[in-house]
Order: structure tokens, then sequence, then C-alpha cells
């Protein structure tokens, strides 16, 4: 490592005030502007009137409808908060493997969660036809599938990270072939796990965010907890085990925390591509690249990035909905191939 | 000019008969001459050629080793009297209950499964590519009748199905029990106040159907107005958009009808989505479930569509 390389890293070390300030910035306002735009048309002034009744102590009248105050606080909101969530944890889940594995293609799919959540959401589906039973299916097929990957790895290749990704590879191929078959028994039932497949946020109610919240806050604070170790791990295994990092214990306990919440966050909202990779990699750009600030920012411009992108997804073609995945990926794709391109100078 | 489409085919249903010379009278002495002619063939001889979405088909002899990959199709020849041809039916066709299920798929078509019930004629509703052409390599007519867009679309199978099966005249019969059928349930329902609009849910992420489909045109017939209009003008979701809850809570739908019942929804489930329950069909209890096999099929069975929308209608009438 060069001199001068060195005192740039050593210089972005530190979580720098005016990057955690345009973080939380860009949430509020994407916050703001998903709970004032949509298809129901609401007054926006209305809707800023309510948000402030809404706080304990202020009475002000809003001077909505019944009908208006229920897309509000039943409908847009869940959805804003839902969206913001689900973005902060597929933006943290996506950092911390690409950390966890040295790998900046790794994304939080990467050992086969979408692929096992997937396939249970599939089975929940086609064949117990329960709408109720997706998301618990979706969900312990994530987990299930990331724990066959786990077992599979280790008992091929030790704590090699490679093995561990092979693994995934295999897992999901696996699953996906299942599910495959599954869908082509049940062919009526293609398009709704196709939907879901694209990322859902549409039903998304405050049931949804309840379910995800415990899972989301005790996942992200295992990965803030590990940042500082994902920046030890990032100079080798063996060197990182050199300075008494017990190297396949914190990828462990990373991939354990990430899955699960990746897991939660796939069962409330399907598959969105994207978020896990262009977030962190969009924050290394422009904050630097230790995981002390990659962490705390990707949590926060997953949650803006995803809000925003569902505001697209629901304002565009209104009333009429895009499924979020596409619009994730519509944006994400050419940044991905940008990050490659700008990458492959300095390093 | 969608409107006027569509009021042309609403017109065409009402005046039921009366495509023949505007007549309705002497249409119901002499069904035969009630519709236009499809076919080149008179009465029940063969060969036949029946014009279908995969263009002429000719059917050298009447056909005793018929293969249904369709689940409308399945239903539109056991109406018309074929059924004791058939000697398949794809893995969908549930409907009638004597219809021969087999394993086969009508979704991927396995050719070699088709060819070892020997059939003479196969008919299909969906066209996965390749079918058409290795079955015709087989020398073994097919007939492939998309999806309906319009309700002259059915007449036009179940006569074409009677025509290539020998049932030519039960086809007419059965053309006409539905057209009257769809009429009597017009003339039983109470006449809609204007504005009175629906939300017809195909699934539980709020994938409907507009006006311009099939089952949207039925719908028109009752003189309701479809809430999902505005979200496909351009007609780029081919009728199918998906809309936002709060676009549906919003336009707050007299009444919402549930083709997906099969799926797990039903009124109680609906009452219980967030923000749901302040929707005037939710309150005043007007979501309907309906026979989620009968609204995505679209044969003789569209009669008991129309009566259950008649019968909500009513209900919905009786209250307000």
């Amino acid at each position: 490592m060069t001199d001068e390389s060195t005192r740039a890293q050593a210089r972005t070390t530190r979580l720098g005030w005016a990057a955690l300030v345009t973080g939380i910035v860009s949430v509020v306002v994407t916050a703001a502007v998903g709970a004032t735009v949509g298809a129901a048309g609401l007054d926006v002034t209305g809707v800023a009137r309510a948000m402030v009744d809404a706080l304990p102590g202020v009475t002000l009248d809003p001077g909505l409808s019944e009908v208006e105050t229920s897309i509000l606080f039943e409908i847009r909101l869940p959805r804003v908060v839902l969206g913001a969530m689900v973005g902060a944890v597929l933006a943290v889940a996506g950092a911390s493997y690409q950390g966890v594995f040295r790998n900046a293609l790794a994304d939080p799919y990467l050992l086969g969660v979408a692929a096992g959540a997937g396939l249970g959401a599939t089975i929940a589906i086609a064949v117990t036809e329960s709408p109720a039973l997706l998301a618990p299916f979706a969900f312990v097929g994530g987990m299930a599938a990331v724990g066959i990957t786990y077992a599979l790895g280790r008992s091929v290749g030790g704590r090699s990270a490679t093995s561990l990704i092979l693994a995934g590879v295999a897992v999901a191929a696996f699953a996906t072939a299942i599910q495959a078959y599954l869908l082509q028994r049940e062919s009526d039932t293609l398009r709704e796990v196709y939907v879901w497949i694209l990322g859902r946020l549409v039903t998304a109610g405050w049931r949804e965010v309840w379910q995800l919240l415990p899972y989301a806050l005790v996942a992200t604070a295992v990965m803030f907890g590990s940042r500082r170790l994902l920046d030890v791990l990032s100079i080798g295994d063996d060197e990182a085990g050199a300075l008494g990092v017990d190297v396949g214990r914190v990828r462990a306990v990373v991939v354990i925390a990430a899955t699960l919440a990746t897991a939660a966050a796939v069962s409330v909202s399907g598959l969105i591509g994207f978020v896990g990779i262009i977030v962190p990699h969009t924050v290394r750009l422009l904050f630097g690249w230790s995981y002390r600030s990659i962490v705390p920012l990707s949590m926060l411009f997953g949650a803006a990035f995803l809000m925003m992108a569902d505001v697209a997804a629901r304002t565009l073609v209104s009333p009429a909905e895009l499924p979020i995945g596409v619009v994730t990926a519509f944006f994400g794709a050419p940044f991905f191939l940008l990050v490659l391109r700008t990458m492959r100078g300095p390093t | 000019m969608k409107r006027s489409a569509r009021l042309l085919l609403g017109l065409l249903v009402v005046a039921a008969c009366g495509t023949g010379g505007g007549n309705p009278t002497t249409v119901t002495q002499d069904p035969t001459t009630s519709r236009a002619p499809l076919t080149t063939a008179v009465g029940e001889t063969f060969p036949v050629t029946v014009e279908a979405d995969n263009g002429p088909v000719t059917i050298e002899a009447m056909p005793e080793a018929i293969i249904s990959l369709s689940s409308t199709a399945t239903e539109m020849l056991f109406a018309i009297g074929a059924g004791p041809q058939v000697v398949a039916v794809d893995d969908q066709s549930n409907h009638p209950e004597q219809a021969p299920v087999t394993d086969l798929s009508g979704f991927t078509p396995n050719v070699e499964a088709i060819l070892s019930y020997e059939p003479d004629l196969v008919v299909v509703g969906f066209e996965p590519g390749g079918i058409l052409e290795a079955l015709a390599a087989a020398d073994i007519p097919v007939i492939f009748y998309d999806a309906a867009t319009a309700l002259d679309d059915t007449y036009d199978q179940i006569e074409g199905l009677g025509v290539a099966t020998g049932h030519r005249e039960e086809a007419i019969a059965v053309n006409e029990t539905v057209q009257s059928g769809i009429e009597a349930a017009i003339a039983d329902a109470p006449d809609m106040p204007q504005g009175t609009d629906y939300y017809h849910e195909v699934d539980n992420t709020y994938f409907t159907a507009t006006s311009t489909t099939f089952i949207g045109q039925i719908y028109s017939m009752f003189g309701l107005e479809n809430i999902a209009d505005p979200a496909d003008e351009d007609g780029s979701s081919f009728g199918y958009p998906q809309l936002s809850s709060e676009y549906i809570v919003a336009a707050d739908p007299d009444l919402i009808f549930l083709a997906n019942t099969f799926y797990g929804e039903s009124p109680e489930t609906v009452a219980q989505r967030p923000g749901w329950d302040v929707v005037t069909a939710v309150r005043e209890g007007n979501v309907v479930g309906l026979n989620s096999d009968i609204v995505s099929r679209w044969g003789p069975r569209v009669v008991e569509f129309a009566e259950s929308i008649s019968d909500a209608l009513a209900s919905y009438v009786s209250q307000s």
C-alpha cells in the first residue's frame, strides 16, 4: 500500500459528520415525499397537518376525510416505513456480506436466501393456497437454504469463503429447480409467484412492519457491532487471524445476522434486487472504504433509496403500479456498470 | 373508439339472436340462421374446415378421439355433446365431472404424451411454441382457440368446436342458451344508478381487469363502471393492470368482486386489509366472492358468472 492511499484511508475511516447529516436528510426528505405523493392524490397540506396532528400533545385539524385519513395512516405510511426498513436492512446486509466475503459482487442473496425464500413462497402460494402462510414459508425457506449452504460449505472446504459461496450457488440452483417444477405443475399460480419475485410493497401494512421490526433491530445491531471486525477482515483471513480475530466465528455471526434480516425483509416484501449491491458501493465511492462508515451510511441511504424507488413504482404509471424490483433493477443495473468501471481505475 | 366498441358489443349481446337480420323473432324460429355461417361445412358431413386462431383447420372425418388441453374448450366440448368423443383432457380441466382428466399439461404440453392417446383432434388454448408444428408433423389436426376477448369469441369457438366434432346444431343451441341466459340475468338485474362502480380483483396484489377485457365487458352490460379503467387507458397492460391499495380505497367502489376465492381470499380477508374498512363495498357488505374457475374461463358457464353479478346487484340495491 502506498503512503498516499494509507493516508487517504486514514482520512476516511471515521464516520464524517457531513456524510451522516446527508444520510439523515435524505431519509427525512424521501420519507416526506413518500408520504405526500400517491395514486389517491391526497392534499399535501392536509397530509402535513395530519402528520403534525399525529404527534403526541399536538392537536391540529388536518381537514382530511375519513377515507383520506385511512389511506394516509393505514396504507401509505406503513408502505413508506416498510420500504425504509427493507431498504436499510438489505443495504446493511449487502455491505456486511461484501465485507465478510471480501467480494464486491456479494449481495444479501449470495448464499441462497433469495432462492430458498422464493421456494418457500412458491410452496405457500401453489401448494397450500393460503396467502397468510406466504411470509412464514418464505422466511423459513430462506433460513433453511442458507443453513444448508453453510453446512455444505463447511463440510467441503472448512472455513474458506470460496467453498461457502460455491455451496450457495449449488443450493440456489437446486431450490430454483424445485420452484420451477412446482410452478410448472401449478401454472395458474405463476403470476402470483412472479409478482412476489419482483418484489411487492403493494400489500404493505403495519402488520408487516411489526413482523420485520424485531429481526431488523437485532440483526442491524449485530452488524453495527461487527463493523470494526469487517475492517480487520478486509486485510485477509490469515492476516486477520494473526491479529487475533476468529475469522470463522465473525463470518458465521455476521452471516447469520444478515441472513436473518434479509429473510425477514424478503418474507414481507418479496425479492427486491440491487439495493444490497448498489447502495453500499455508492457509499464506498462517496464516503470511503471503512466499514465503520459504510455500515451506518448504507442503512440510511438504503432506506432513502428504496423509499424513492417505491415512490417511482407507485407514481410513474399511476394509478397502476410498477413492480418495485423492476424500478430498482432499472436504476441499479446501469449504476452497477458505472461502479465496476470506476473501480477498475484505482484498484 | 374504445367506448363505441364496447357499446357495440353490449348491443350485440343484448340484441341476442338479432345478428341474422335484425329480426329476433325469425331467429328463434330458425336457430340455424341466427349467426353468420362460420365455416364451409353444411350439416354434419365431413370433411369440414374450421377457422381457428391458427388458421383454417380441416378435419377429414368425424373425430372419435379428441384431446382437449384447454379447460374452457373441455367445458365447451361437453356442453355441445361431444363429450363421448373426448379421450383425454389436461390437468386443469376440472369441469364437468365426467371429463377424462389426465396429467397432460396444456401449459407445457408434451407431444409424445399427447400422441400416446392416438388423438384424431387436439384442441389447445395456449401456444407455448412448437406444439402446433409438432402435431401438424404427426398429421393430427389441431384447433388453437386463444382466450376470448369478447363474448363473440365464445360463441365462435363453441360453434367452431360444434362443426369440428359433428355437433353444429347442439353448438348453436348452446350459444342460444348462453345468449338468453345472459339476457335473462341482465333483465333480472335492477337498473343501476349512474356511476355505480366496482373493482374486480384478480389476485391479492391488486391485479385487476378493466372494462376492455372479456369479463369487464360483461360487467359493463349491467351498467357498472370499472374503477380500473384509468389505470390502463393506453392498453399497455392488456386490460390487466396492477392497482395500488390506496387508489382502490380512494376510488371507493360500491361493489367488489373477488375472482380469487379459490386462493384464500374472501369478503372477510378483504375487510381485514389495512385501511379497507372505510370502503363503501366493505362497509355495506357488497364484497362478492366469485367462482375462480368460472371467471377465468370463457365457456358456457359464463352464464353463471352473469347470474352472480345479477344476484349481487339485486342484493346491493335492496340494501340501499
